[in-house]
């Protein structure tokens, strides 16, 4: 995904039909919980999103949130089974956990709120730990392991692009887990260590949404969420990356089809100011068929066979990413040369407006296709209650509508700073 | 403690799914003055459009491999007026979202945009439909590109099993079973696309389906895009190669990559398409079976044993015949029991009949799913689509529904001994 958060909508009413109304309520244990209704769908939407991921697990224990995320459906303190009540309340569930957040939800017809609400306090409350569970879910995720990161070629590309470009910062290693051996030996005790410090209500953000009424959807929260104890709220204390101060490489090898070739440059966390023209270069360099990077490198100069640029939109500063696999014959330098000279433009010439309009309204376009799904809206006034203000979920668009053309040819110079990059060349060996 | 207080262990009362009643949001079907029948669904609180252009264009009416996906392909490589570098910009810079799909009996281009932008957008598809000129160069890049994304995905072995077991149940010369080659690729000329062109979009036949909160003048509007165009709307032309060749031998086992730690497995055997009788009972039997996260190969072999990541049971959707698909990966050294579990989770179906309890939570889940995958425009308009382009009246909807809220525990056991018998199935594993 390239963004987990590129979602939301706009306060001026002119320019944007739609808003997005909520009522925002702190219950007395101190868990925030969001109501959103939306009378035009027969669906109702239980978002709960606890404030932990990969970055707050120990260095030797990686891959634990991720892992935590799966015990959570395997019952919990009353509730021995917690997927056949929902399904028969016509319900469907999942979760996701990232470097910096775990997020969970339930989807079912708006009738049957009330089971969503038993179900997921009480998982709140305590999980029902077993042996037989954590052993089952160990081999599972471990599986999910070697379906995604072992068994496909290239497949190793993010954990060495993290380690590369993070050196103190937890976010070097992936969600999933750094290595296998950090899952395997996963025991109950972590488990239970890790619910006990990050699944209360001091740690978690409720939203309620669709065909609901907000007099009720409190009530409900209230009976279900109410009593739970506050438990204690996490602080966080993560090491800094240092700035980088010298271009870093890094070579392999390996037995793929391609050369392909990687770069990642540090760029601002998803709340600081920067983050909006940030985002935009992502979108002049690689979003779609009219991009910079797609028509010059792939389409004019035919030196890749496709070219991408995104980024993670993460907590706590982030990457933005390019990479693309070269056509067969093409040296790793000239490639390597032909992408810096895209990102020289970027930081020499400013944009038109023409072409600072189209991805602006690209983005006012993403969101709003995004925020069709009551799921989506559900977990982006989540996750901008994370960000700081669930209010920010209105006044997104116009951020992105002030940048200027000055500004992303500013931001350009730091981020494609030849200090400030993260190269990989991965050499297929055939 | 006050959590005490209230009664945690026992569920809180439900409405059954069951008892709800769904229906299909209407369409209005208009024809333009070339014949081509428009389906409009309006409905939708969100600003945003969505429109199929279908065409019968799917692989099933190429002559030579892989001449229907680059036709569909190059829809965007150029026009009498405009480059693809021009067609791109100008679809970007309104936010719109122009995407091309290519099937077996048919091919698409799909345009997702803002109400605000659709009239002007409108042009430049038919302008893709009538105007394209298929630029050598084009070409050039989409052959080398494909066939380097194509030895990508041969790694996979996932890919490869996916390409191999559709080639067991249809044969390798069916629109079903064929596949890719970088030699396919190769052979890849600019007449025959120009020629599929000419015949199935500049003359072809079309259906148009659009979705959203309709602006008022939207007859208008697609009768000036579209109703002049040479398209027509009834005749629709004959596949030549309808004839299924399924392989003899079922078993197999096939070497993609000897440093692999997972199996792809695929078992999966024919089954007739939608217009026949059991097929909507199946879906029901498939969802107990394996069709979602509570299914029985779900909670055995990946919450039991934990051999993989996931495992899904399904019903192709495929328009002259379908397959009943049972597709996972797992670890190298579980394969061969993980290939055991499955057929022993079809012999179960078949020896007992599923309790009352399972197939009520089945059914309320079916029901409740439905429902939430009936909710927003463009969901309603692919149901549509799906029924038109399998030649389904709209009762077949409602006879799902029906089918899901009465079938009872004895007709899914026949059921099961009708369709899962181990002998019938294709087993195929790649490592």
């Amino acid at each position: 995904m390239k963004s987990y958060y590129l979602a939301l909508l706009f306060k001026d009413q002119k320019l944007y039909p739609m808003h997005i109304d909520y009522k925002k309520f702190t219950l007395s244990n101190g868990l925030r919980f969001i109501v959103h209704e939306d009378h035009s769908t027969p669906m109702a939407v239980l978002n709960v999103l606890y404030d932990v991921g990969a970055r707050d697990e120990d260095p030797g224990k990686t891959g634990f949130a991720h892992l935590f995320e799966h015990l959570m459906f395997g019952g919990s303190a009353n509730i021995k089974d917690f997927e056949g009540p929902l399904l028969l309340a016509g319900g469907e569930n999942n979760a996701f956990t990232t470097n910096d957040l775990t997020n969970y939800y339930i989807q079912l017809p708006a009738e049957n709120i009330e089971t969503a609400c038993w179900l997921e306090s009480d998982r709140m409350i305590s999980l029902a730990f077993s042996e037989k569970s954590l052993d089952v879910q160990r081999k599972v995720v471990c599986e999910e392991f070697k379906e995604h990161y072992i068994n496909r070629p290239y497949g190793d590309v993010a954990f060495k692009l993290r380690e590369l470009a993070y050196k103190k910062h937890p976010y070097r290693w992936m969600t999933i887990g750094q290595e296998l051996s950090h899952i395997e030996n996963a025991k109950l005790g972590d488990v239970k260590a890790f619910f006990a410090k990050h699944y209360c209500p001091a740690n978690a953000i409720v939203v309620m949404a669709g065909n609901i009424q907000t007099g009720k959807a409190l009530a409900l929260a209230e009976k279900w969420f109410g009593n739970i104890p506050a438990g204690e709220k996490y602080i966080r204390n993560l090491p800094t990356e240092p700035k980088q101060e010298v271009a870093r490489t890094l070579e392999v090898k390996a037995d793929v089809p391609l050369d392909a070739l990687y770069k990642a440059f540090h760029v601002g966390s998803r709340t600081d100011k920067s983050y909006y023209a940030m985002d935009l270069i992502g979108e002049l360099l690689g979003g779609g068929g009219s991009s910079r990077l797609y028509q010059t490198l792939v389409k004019e100069k035919k030196l890749f066979s496709n070219i991408e640029c995104y980024h993670f939109g993460s907590s706590d500063p982030g990457l933005l990413m390019i990479e693309g696999k070269l056509i067969k014959g093409v040296s790793m330098k000239k490639a390597d040369q032909a992408i810096g000279e895209e990102l020289i433009k970027l930081c020499s010439d400013t944009i038109e407006e023409k072409e600072l309009m189209k991805v602006k309204n690209k983005t006012e376009s993403a969101i709003l296709f995004e925020d069709m799904s009551l799921m989506n809206r559900a977990s982006n006034l989540a996750m901008y209650e994370l960000m700081g203000d669930v209010e920010f979920m209105n006044t997104e668009l116009n951020k992105y509508l002030e940048v200027t053309s000055r500004e992303i040819r500013d931001l350009s110079i730091s981020i494609f700073d030849e200090k400030n990059s993260n190269s990989l060349f991965y050499y297929s060996n055939n | 403690m006050l959590l005490n207080m209230l009664n945690r262990k026992t569920a809180p009362e439900i409405t059954d799914a069951v008892k709800f009643q769904l229906s299909l949001p209407p369409h209005r079907k208009i024809s333009l003055s070339n014949g081509v029948e428009v389906y409009l669904v309006d409905m939708g609180t969100v600003d945003t459009l969505m429109m199929n252009v279908v065409f019968y264009a799917g692989n099933c009416y190429e002559s030579e491999n892989l001449v229907a996906s680059a036709a569909n392909f190059m829809l965007k490589s150029g026009t009498r007026t405009k480059t693809a570098y021009q067609i791109n910009d100008f679809f970007e810079y309104y936010g719109a979202y122009l995407n091309r799909q290519s099937g077996h009996e048919t091919a698409e281009l799909t345009l997702h945009c803002m109400k605000k932008h659709f009239a002007e957008l409108l042009p430049a598809v038919s302008e893709l439909i009538a105007d394209s000129i298929f630029p050598e160069e084009e070409l050039g890049i989409y052959k080398k590109n494909m066939q380097q994304r194509l030895q990508v995905n041969l790694r996979k072995n996932d890919f490869v099993a996916g390409r191999l077991i559709d080639t067991y149940l249809f044969g390798p010369t069916h629109p079903y079973g064929r596949y890719s080659s970088l030699e396919d690729y190769d052979a890849l000329n600019i007449t025959r696309i120009k020629e599929f062109y000419n015949k199935y979009y500049l003359n072809g036949r079309c259906l148009i389906f659009i979705a959203g909160p309709l602006p008022a003048d939207i007859q208008k509007l697609v009768e000036d895009n579209f109703g002049s165009l040479h398209l027509q709307g009834s005749v629709k032309p004959e596949i030549t190669n309808a004839l299924v060749f399924p392989a003899e031998e079922k078993k197999y086992r096939v070497t993609n990559d000897p440093e692999s730690v997972q199996g792809a497995i695929r078992i999966a055997r024919n089954f007739p398409n939608r217009h026949h009788p059991d097929f909507q009972k199946m879906q029901v039997l498939n969802n107990i079976f394996g069709g979602f996260f509570g299914s029985r190969l779900m909670a055995n072999i990946r919450e039991d044993k934990g051999y993989t990541y996931g495992i899904h049971s399904y019903l192709t959707n495929l328009i002259q015949e379908s397959a009943l698909m049972i597709s996972t990966e797992a670890g190298k050294d579980v394969t061969e029991e993980t290939i055991r579990e499955v057929y022993l989770e079809m012999t179960n179906l078949c020896s007992k009949a599923v309790s009352e309890e399972e197939l009520k939570t089945t059914k309320n889940f079916m029901i409740g799913t439905l429902l939430g995958d009936l909710d927003g425009p463009f969901q309603v308009a692919g149901r549509w689509k799906s029924l038109v382009l399998n030649d389904l009246a709209e009762d077949y909807f409602y006879r799902g529904i029906e089918t899901i809220k009465t079938i009872q525990p004895d007709e899914l056991q026949a059921l099961a001994n009708k369709y899962l018998n181990a002998n019938d199935f294709y087993e195929l594993a790649v490592f």
